[in-house]
């Protein structure tokens, strides 16, 4: 009996903390966001190219919220709509990192050897290349521009990086007692891979991925405010600060709220991932 | 240390190598004939002989890269066919705004990171260091092209302070106080950015290393709390802080061309966004393989610092 009550105190994981409501506020934020972009061509918002000559460079008012800029043009239905692109190539750009990244860093750090050696140099020969410069030189040459080539371009760029994270916290797990007593008792590679190692290095890919997409993001919107993301009349949050820095000191609100609903998702998606990071306790990967 | 160099050096002439390579192919992504995208359709035959011979398009892809490579490895980036200048004069004209942009605002991430980096790391969740930690997290979710904008609309055109606004640049040369008037903004909004990366980095490795057993004993002989701070964790905790320094270098260079486009600095950021937008193939690509060649270097002149700072690594 006396036994049993040490055990189970053993065995209680140790007591969090509370995630906080902070945390639940920038989820929420997110999740409107993501939902916003997702489902704009349903919500009962205006065209976001349609243009109105009766309401030019309005600022806020009840018909148009967030005002309209100098072609008449809805600002929040820009917004909305521009989030679909910064959304969209952060989660692609990122699903092309991980595709790549995550499967070749959990491989290599379980397997070891020559392969290991191998890739991982050439990875962190490729982390020492400036890859926003190789972005935006690939970008440039690489006419004309559209989403897909963007999204592929800040996606390969990102495999390295995604590597590391991935291959380090492998490594980490590997060496646990849990999975050397797994490969004792014969289980297979594969059972070793997706039963073992996954489940645990899961919560700092999450955390990872989550702030890979916000600086995916803040790198797309950096693109688009040089003009090399896609095309206007498209709108996305990057090329609306672009095009309204040129009536700053007139309309500043055009340059306000795309920054504020970039900033905001920003901010959410990097505490988030700031939060679970620190929920799992996992240590910060050491470079 | 001299063997860690040498594979150290090693890899930076492989990387140079592979840099080289990916510059040389960009003209190749170009689609349909180089001639025809780099000169236009109007061009004469000699303007496009001219060109043929000065990248060897008629000869076989690395026979062309040879004869490229030769070139760059002797300074002839080759002319641009907009403004008919030699692309590394424009290069020499444009980098020193760059790298006096870049200087500056590393003096202010420095000289605002490290003291309160330290501040923070002396009662780590005590006030000040969940304000700073607090302040500096917000910062780094605001990318460099909005805190910019915000500072231009809020400096420049809400208080109307004289040479801050967009094309307002004086070279050095000509009024050095004008020209630093004009770089302030955009030196501010770089250090914001490094100041957030520096900040963390050494905040987080002096708390580490203040709990490691040796500080302990330094304490315990009775020495002053400075001496402990900047004598001996100062040292140890600055290792990460000179590696994230490095490894910002491109980040600064990208956010170099955001602020300088925004504000017509004619630097070497504006230079290639004006080239790009004019189809200027060559001078693009004389300036990627510049900027990209010169942060592997920065990078590997940071490894050797590292080194100078802590020996142990170079012993791993």
């Amino acid at each position: 009996m006396s036994n049993e009550t040490a055990v189970s105190q053993v065995d209680k994981p140790e007591k969090r903390d509370p995630l906080g409501p902070l945390f639940w506020v920038c989820v929420g934020w997110a999740t409107l966001t993501i939902l916003a972009s997702l489902l704009a061509n349903w919500l009962p918002i205006e065209s976001p190219i349609t243009q109105d000559y009766t309401a030019l460079n309005q600022g806020p008012t009840l018909h148009h919220l967030l005002g309209t800029d100098d072609l008449g043009r809805d600002i929040l239905a820009r917004i909305i709509f521009g989030g679909r692109i910064s959304i969209g190539v952060g989660f692609g750009a990122m699903a092309i990192g991980f595709g790549i990244g995550a499967p070749l860093g959990m491989l290599t750090a379980y397997r070891r050897g020559r392969l290991d050696t191998i890739v991982t140099s050439v990875m962190y020969m490729l982390l020492a290349f400036p890859a926003i410069i190789a972005t935006i030189a690939i970008l440039s040459f690489w006419v004309p521009r559209a989403l897909p080539k963007i999204i592929v371009v800040i996606g390969l760029a990102s495999v390295p990086l995604v590597y590391r994270v991935i291959r380090t916290a492998t490594l980490n797990v590997a060496a646990k007692d849990y999975v050397v007593a797994a490969k004792v008792q014969g289980a297979s590679d594969r059972r070793i891979l997706l039963k073992e190692l996954l489940p645990n290095i899961f919560p700092i890919a999450i955390s990872f991925l989550l702030i890979g997409i916000a600086t995916v993001i803040s790198l797309e919107g950096a693109l688009a405010f040089l003009g090399l993301s896609v095309n206007p009349p498209t709108p996305s949050w990057g090329n609306m600060i672009n095009e309204a820095r040129t009536v700053l000191s007139t309309d500043p609100w055009l340059v306000i709220f795309p920054s504020l609903a970039l900033c905001l998702f920003l901010l959410c998606l990097n505490f988030i991932g700031d939060r679970l990071r620190s929920y799992f306790d996992v240590t910060e990967v050491k470079l | 240390m001299l063997k860690y160099l040498t594979r150290r050096f090693i890899t930076l002439i492989i990387i140079v190598f592979v840099i080289s390579v990916g510059s040389f192919y960009l003209i190749h992504l170009l689609p349909g004939n180089p001639e025809t995208v780099i000169l236009g359709i109007g061009a004469t035959p000699l303007a496009r002989a001219q060109l043929a011979a000065q990248l060897g398009l008629n000869k076989p892809i690395w026979m062309q890269y040879f004869i490229w490579a030769n070139h760059m490895i002797h300074g002839h980036f080759g002319e641009s066919f907009i403004s008919q200048t030699s692309v590394s004069s424009v290069i020499l004209r444009t980098l020193p705004i760059d790298l006096e942009l870049i200087v500056l605002s590393q003096i202010i991430a420095y000289a605002a990171a490290i003291p309160a980096a330290m501040r923070a790391a002396r009662k780590p969740n005590g006030w000040l260091d969940r304000i700073f930690s607090a302040g500096s997290f917000v910062l780094l979710s605001i990318p460099p092209f909005i805190i910019i904008v915000l500072l231009v609309l809020l400096v420049a055109i809400k208080f109307n302070i004289p040479h801050t606004g967009p094309s307002s640049y004086v070279s050095f040369s000509a009024d050095w106080i004008t020209n630093l008037e004009s770089l302030a903004l955009p030196a501010f909004t770089l250090a914001i950015t490094s100041f957030t990366v520096y900040f963390r980095t050494l905040r987080s490795d002096m708390i580490a290393t203040l709990q490691e057993e040796y500080i302990t004993m330094a304490r315990s002989k009775g020495l002053s709390r400075r001496r402990i701070f900047w004598r001996h964790a100062f040292r140890p905790s600055s290792v990460a802080l000179l590696g994230a320094s490095g490894i910002n270098i491109g980040g600064l260079l990208a956010g170099g061309f955001v602020v300088q486009y925004l504000l017509a600095i004619p630097g070497m950021g504006y230079t290639l966004i004006a080239a790009i937008n004019q189809s200027d193939f060559l001078l693009v690509q004389g300036i990627v393989f510049v900027v990209s060649v010169g942060v592997v270097l920065i990078n590997f002149f940071f490894d050797f610092i590292i080194n100078i700072v802590d020996p142990r690594i170079s012993r791993e």
